[in-house]
């Protein structure tokens, strides 16, 4: 079974990256962009029955920064 | 005074830091690899070098962090070692939990490598008093991730504690509160993003931060 997790810069925190894709974007003749907000996924194949708080476990040990980072789980 | 340096895969300031610590101390540092499970006996301070362990997968230093070596020195920081961690043992420090906040991105997306004023805004640590307060010094910086975050209420906690031990004189990478590097609550862990062991030497250009290593050296006595 595979699991996708969604990693995202929480509400407030700056985003340099974000800001220099909206910037390219805007560069390319794309006016309608209003922000850009960079992240990362990873996706994990997993051994059947793991448990959502397992993975919650893995995202807040390592996967993700709580400090900073959100992330969001999705079963495939 | 008994020092190690840990290194990692990705490290490359490990010898630097050594040579910074036997310059102070007049003994050999011990080189403890990323995988051991414990430090050697009686070491008094420890460093986590700058460099890019693990190539800075995932974030910076996050790969690191979780390496065995790393419980055994969180456990010497609990005991009261020493602990000092630059540049990339800053972000190291951040993520095993030892220190607050994290280091992000540099807000001008660019990679920074030049001498940078700093201000040393606390006197009192083991690892500043040999600096006057409020003193200027120039250290070099050479970073992509040292944009100090933490949110306003660790921010006001560490400002209100006093453990803010150096904060930028200028525009470097858009850290909270210009903020260079962070004491933990018991002052014997620190995490600065310049590079003291860059200016210990005539040969360097300066000498400023040669300061911070005989400010150890003295305090392990």
């Amino acid at each position: 079974m595979k699991a996708r997790v969604t990693i995202t810069l929480k509400n407030g925190v700056l985003d340099p990256q974000g800001k220099a894709i909206h910037h390219a974007l805007e560069g390319l003749g794309f006016s309608g962009v209003n922000d850009v907000r960079a992240g990362k996924m990873i996706e994990l194949d997993l051994a059947d029955g793991t448990s959502d708080a397992e993975i919650e476990d893995m995202c807040r040990k390592l996967l993700a920064n709580t400090v900073i980072e959100n992330f969001r789980i999705e079963r495939a | 005074m008994q020092t190690a340096v840990i290194v990692f895969p990705g490290s490359n300031c490990d010898r630097d830091l050594a040579v910074a610590f036997e310059q102070a101390t007049g003994k050999k540092p011990h080189m403890v690899w990323h995988q051991e499970t414990s430090l050697p006996a009686g070491v008094d301070l420890i460093g986590v070098p700058g460099g890019f362990s693990y190539g800075d997968y995932l974030r910076s230093g996050a790969m690191a962090a979780q390496s065995p070596v790393m419980r055994a020195v969180a456990d010497a920081a609990a005991q009261g070692r020493y602990v000092f961690g630059v540049c990339n043992g800053f972000q190291v420090l951040t993520e095993t939990g030892l220190l607050p906040g994290a280091l992000m991105r540099n807000a001008g997306i660019s990679f920074v490598c030049r001498d940078v004023r700093l201000k040393v805004a606390n006197t009192q640590s083991a690892f500043t008093s040999l600096y006057d307060a409020d003193e200027e010094i120039l250290v070099p910086v050479a970073h992509h991730d040292g944009n100090y975050f933490a949110d306003a209420d660790t921010l006001d906690r560490l400002e209100g504690e006093g453990r803010v031990a150096f904060r930028y004189a200028e525009q470097v990478n858009g850290s909270a509160r210009d903020i260079a590097g962070v004491l933990n609550e018991a002052g014997n862990v620190l995490g600065m993003m310049p590079h003291p062991e860059r200016r210990s030497e005539a040969a360097h250009g300066g000498l400023d931060g040669k300061r911070l290593f005989d400010a150890l050296a003295s305090a392990g006595r």
